[in-house]
C-alpha cells in the first residue's frame, strides 16, 4: 500500500486544479466544475485519513458520502441559477454578474 | 317692632337682588317691585319710629369678622336719630319711585335705574341702621357708588360720565381722610361700636389720648362729611351732579345721601362735644358754605343748578347748627330740607318734564299750566325761604338760636344773612319759573337748536305744556304737606317738642350726648323772620314788580357778579392746581413707565432674546454638529467600505483565499514558535 502521503499530495493538487478554475474561470460552468474537483479533494483527503489512520471507524467514509449529497445538491441549485442568468442575458459570464456592486 | 328694624333695609335689598337676577321675569322692568319694597320698608321704618319716640333704644350686634383677639362686629341699632333718617329716607325714596314711575317712562335704562334706586335705599339705611364706623363706612361708600351710576345715568353724554366721575373723584378725597380718621380712632379706643366708643370716651378725654389727636380724629371725620355733604371746598361735584335725572337729584343729592355727612356728624356727635376746636372748625365750614353757595345761587340760570347750591346752602346751616354745639338743630333741619328740598325738586321735574329745558329764562308763566307743581314748589320755596309756620322756618330758627348761643356772633350774622339770601334766590326762581310772561318762543327757538334731553320723549309741543298725572302730582302733595307741617313738631309754639325728645332719647342711649340747654329767643325768630320776608320782598321788586332793574344791578356790580357767575372760579382753580397737575404727573408717570420701567423690561426681555439666540447657535452647531457629524462619519464610512463590495465573486474568492491564507500563516508561525 502506498504511503499515505501520495494520497494527500494528490488531494491538494486537484485542489489546487479547482481553486484555480474558480479563481480564473468566467465561465459559470466551469466554475460549479471546479467547485466540484475542490469539493472531491477534500473527499480524497478524508477517505485517506480514514482508512490510514482509523480503518474501523466508519466516520470519514459518511463525511464523504455526506460531501457528495451537498455537492449534488449545489450542482442543482448551481445549474438552476445558471440557467436563469443565461435566459436572462444570454451570458453566462461571472464577471458580468455584478449586480451586487456596492 | 324695633328688633326688625333691618328688615326695614332688607326690603329694598331683596327688591335689588331680584331686580338684578331676575330681570327678565318682570313685567314693568321692576318699578312696582321697587315701589312695593319700600312701601313696605316704610311701613317698617314708621313702626320702629314710632316706638323711638316713646323712647325705645336697642342695639344688635354680631362678629363679623375676627382677627387675631380682635373682632368687628356687624349691626344694627335704633335709637331717636336712627328713627328720624329711617322714617325720612323711606318716605322720600317712596315719593321718588312713584315720580319716577313717570318722569323716567320710556327711559332707555329704565330697568335699571330701578335696581339702583332699590340698591340706594338699602344702602341709605344701612348707613343710618349701622352701629359701628366700619359699616358705616361701608354704606357710606355703597350710597356713594349709587350716586356715580345715577348721576351718570344717560352716560352717551359725555358731560354726564364726566360729572359721575367728578362726583366719585371729588367725595373719595374726603372718604380717604374719613378713612384714616377710622383707623386713628380704632388705634386710640380699639373699638368701633359707637355704643363701646361713647362708654369708653370719659377715660379717653381723662387723659389716656392728647386731645390733640381726638380733635385730629374729629376732624377727619369731618373731612367725610365735608366730600358727602358737598361742603367747601369739597362742594364742586355736587352742582355737576345734575346731571343725572331729577328725581335722583331729589332723593340723593339733596334728600338724603348728600346729608349723610351730617349724620354722621350728628351720630358722632359726642366724639365731636369731647374735641370742642373739630366744632369750631365744623360751626366755620358749615357758617361759610351756607353763606358762600348762597350767593352763587343768586345768579345760576338752570332751576335745578338754583337748588344744588341751595342744597349746598342749606347743608351749611345743618353744619353750622351742629358746630354750634346742638345736635338737634342740624338733625332737625336735616329733616325738614329733606322734605322741602325732595319737593323742589321733584317740582322742578315737574317743569322740565313738562318744557323740556332747564333754563329759568326759557320758563315763565308756568302757573296756569301747571297748576299743583306750582302750589306745591311755592310751599316748598317758602318753607325753605322760613315763613311760619312752615317746616324750614323752624328748624333754621333752630338752627340760628344754636349759633346766636354758641358766642360766634359773625356766623350766627352769615347765618342770617344766608336766610336773607336764600329767600332772595328761591323768589327769583320762583318768578321766573313760574310767574310773568311765558317766553316759550324763546324756548322753541332754542329747541329747535338743542334736541331733547336723551332719554326722554320728545314730541310734547309749547302749546301742550300740561302737568303729569297722579304719579307727578302725589309725590308733590305728600311731600308738600310734610313740608309746611314737620316742622310743628320742634315749634316753639308747642315748646320745642322735638328737640325735647331728641335731647332727652340720645342721652338716654349714651350720656356723652349732653343736652345742649338753649333757651328759647324771640329776637333769633324775628330777626330770621325779617330776613326770610326781606329777601322774599327784594326779591319781588326786582323780578316781580320789576322796580329794581336786574339789569342795572348787573351792570352796577358788574366784577361780582361775573366772579358769582363763575362759582367763584372755584373749579377753573382745581383744574389748574389738582386737575393739570395730576395730568402732568401722569404724564410723567408714564413717561417713567414707558422709558425707565419699560426700558429695563425690554433690556431684560433683549438679554433674554440674546441669550436664547447664542444657545441656539450652539444648538445649531455643536450639539447639531454631533449628531450630524456622527452621521456624515457614518456616510463617509460606508462610501470607503462600498469599493470592497465589488460584486465580483471572483474578488470575493480572492480575498477569501488571501484571508485563509494568511491564518494559515500565523497558524504555522504560532506553531513553529
Amino acid at each position: 500500500m502506498p504511503p499515505l502521503g501520495y494520497f494527500l499530495v494528490f488531494g491538494a493538487l486537484l485542489f489546487a486544479t479547482g481553486l484555480y478554475g474558480v479563481l480564473t474561470q468566467r465561465n459559470a460552468i466551469r466554475v460549479v466544475m471546479s467547485v466540484e474537483l475542490m469539493l472531491n479533494a477534500a473527499n480524497v483527503n478524508f477517505l485517506a485519513f480514514t482508512r490510514y489512520l482509523y480503518p474501523h471507524d466508519p466516520r470519514g467514509a459518511v463525511w464523504a458520502i455526506f460531501v457528495m449529497t451537498v455537492a449534488a445538491a449545489e450542482v442543482a441549485v448551481g445549474l438552476a441559477i445558471i440557467l436563469v442568468l443565461s435566459r436572462r442575458r444570454q451570458s453566462i459570464d461571472v464577471d458580468r454578474a455584478a449586480e451586487m456592486k456596492g | 317692632m324695633a328688633e326688625l328694624a333691618w328688615v326695614a333695609a332688607a326690603l329694598p335689598l331683596l327688591s335689588f337682588v331680584v331686580q338684578v337676577f331676575a330681570p327678565g321675569a318682570l313685567r314693568r322692568r321692576g318699578d312696582w317691585i321697587g315701589i312695593t319694597a319700600v312701601a313696605a320698608s316704610f311701613l317698617v321704618s314708621t313702626g320702629v319710629f314710632l316706638e323711638t319716640i316713646a323712647g325705645v333704644h336697642l342695639h344688635v350686634s354680631y362678629p363679623w369678622a375676627t382677627f387675631g383677639d380682635r373682632t368687628f362686629q356687624f349691626g344694627f341699632q335704633v335709637d331717636a336719630l336712627t328713627g328720624v333718617m329711617l322714617v325720612v329716607v323711606t318716605l322720600v325714596s317712596l315719593m321718588v319711585h312713584v315720580f319716577s314711575l313717570g318722569y323716567m317712562e320710556g327711559d332707555i335704562r329704565y330697568g335699571r335705574y330701578y335696581t339702583i334706586l332699590s340698591l340706594f335705599t338699602f344702602s341709605m339705611l344701612g348707613l343710618v341702621l349701622a352701629d359701628n364706623f366700619l359699616e358705616l363706612f361701608v354704606f357710606w361708600e355703597l350710597v356713594g357708588l349709587c350716586s356715580f351710576l345715577l348721576i351718570g345715568h344717560w352716560y352717551e353724554e359725555k358731560a354726564n360720565s364726566t360729572a359721575a366721575v367728578k362726583a366719585f373723584l371729588v367725595t373719595r378725597v374726603g372718604d380717604i381722610g374719613m378713612l384714616i380718621g377710622i383707623f386713628l380712632l380704632y388705634s386710640v379706643a380699639e373699638t368701633l361700636q359707637y355704643q363701646e366708643l361713647w362708654a369708653k370716651l370719659p377715660s379717653l378725654t381723662a387723659g389716656l389720648v392728647d386731645s390733640r389727636t381726638l380733635t385730629a380724629i374729629a376732624l377727619l371725620l369731618f373731612a367725610g362729611a365735608v366730600g358727602k355733604s358737598a361742603q367747601f371746598p369739597l362742594h364742586v361735584w355736587l352742582p355737576d351732579a345734575m346731571a343725572g335725572p331729577t328725581p335722583v337729584s331729589a332723593l340723593i343729592h339733596a334728600a338724603t345721601m348728600v346729608a349723610a355727612g351730617v349724620y354722621l356728624v350728628a351720630r358722632a356727635f359726642p366724639l365731636f362735644l369731647s374735641a370742642p376746636a373739630s366744632l369750631y372748625w365744623i360751626a366755620l365750614v358749615g357758617g361759610f358754605t351756607a353763606f358762600f353757595a348762597a350767593t352763587i345761587a343768586l345768579v345760576q340760570d338752570d332751576i335745578k343748578k338754583v337748588l344744588a347750591y341751595s342744597t349746598i346752602s342749606q347743608l351749611g346751616y345743618m353744619f353750622l347748627g351742629l358746630g354750634s354745639g346742638s345736635l338737634v338743630a342740624g338733625s332737625f333741619h336735616l329733616m325738614t330740607q329733606a322734605f322741602f328740598k325732595a319737593l323742589l325738586f321733584l317740582a322742578s321735574g315737574s317743569v322740565i318734564h313738562a318744557l323740556h329745558t332747564q333754563n329759568l329764562h326759557e320758563m315763565g308763566g308756568l302757573s296756569r299750566r301747571l297748576p299743583v307743581t306750582t302750589w306745591t314748589w311755592i310751599i316748598g320755596a317758602l318753607s325753605m325761604a322760613g315763613i311760619p309756620p312752615l317746616a324750614g322756618f323752624w328748624s333754621k330758627d333752630e338752627v340760628l338760636l344754636a349759633a346766636f348761643h354758641s358766642g360766634r356772633p359773625v356766623l350766627f350774622w352769615l347765618g342770617v344773612i344766608t336766610a336773607l339770601l336764600t329767600a332772595f334766590y328761591i323768589t327769583r326762581a320762583t318768578w321766573l319759573a313760574f310767574f310773568g310772561e311765558g317766553r316759550s318762543a324763546a324756548r322753541a327757538r332754542k329747541e329747535a337748536v338743542h334736541p331733547d334731553h336723551p332719554g326722554h320723549r320728545g314730541g310734547e309741543h309749547v302749546h301742550h305744556v300740561h302737568e303729569g298725572d297722579w304719579r307727578f302730582r302725589l309725590p308733590l302733595l305728600v311731600l308738600a304737606f310734610l313740608a309746611a307741617t314737620a316742622g310743628l313738631v320742634g315749634s316753639s309754639w308747642f315748646g320745642h317738642p322735638f328737640t325735647r325728645w331728641m335731647e332727652e332719647t340720645m342721652a338716654a342711649t349714651a350720656p356723652a350726648f349732653h343736652p345742649a340747654e338753649l333757651s328759647p329767643s324771640v329776637f333769633v325768630q324775628l330777626v330770621a323772620l325779617l330776613a326770610a320776608l326781606g329777601g322774599i320782598l327784594l326779591g319781588w321788586l326786582v323780578y316781580g314788580a320789576r322796580v329794581i332793574s336786574r339789569e342795572a344791578v348787573i351792570a352796577a356790580l358788574r366784577p361780582l357778579y361775573a366772579l358769582l357767575k363763575h362759582k367763584y372760579y372755584l373749579d377753573e382753580l382745581y383744574a389748574w392746581l389738582f386737575v393739570r397737575t395730576t395730568v402732568a404727573f401722569s404724564w410723567l408717570a408714564g413717561a417713567v413707565d414707558r422709558y425707565v420701567v419699560d426700558g429695563a423690561v425690554n433690556a431684560l426681555g433683549w438679554l433674554g432674546a440674546q441669550i436664547g439666540f447664542s444657545a441656539g447657535d450652539f444648538d445649531q452647531t455643536v450639539i447639531d454638529g454631533a449628531v450630524n457629524g456622527v452621521g456624515q462619519g457614518v456616510v463617509a464610512g460606508s462610501h470607503l467600505l462600498r469599493r470592497a463590495q465589488t460584486g465580483y465573486v471572483t474578488t470575493y474568492l480572492w480575498v477569501l483565499l488571501g484571508a485563509m491564507a494568511a491564518g494559515l500563516l500565523a497558524i504555522a508561525i504560532v506553531a513553529i514558535r
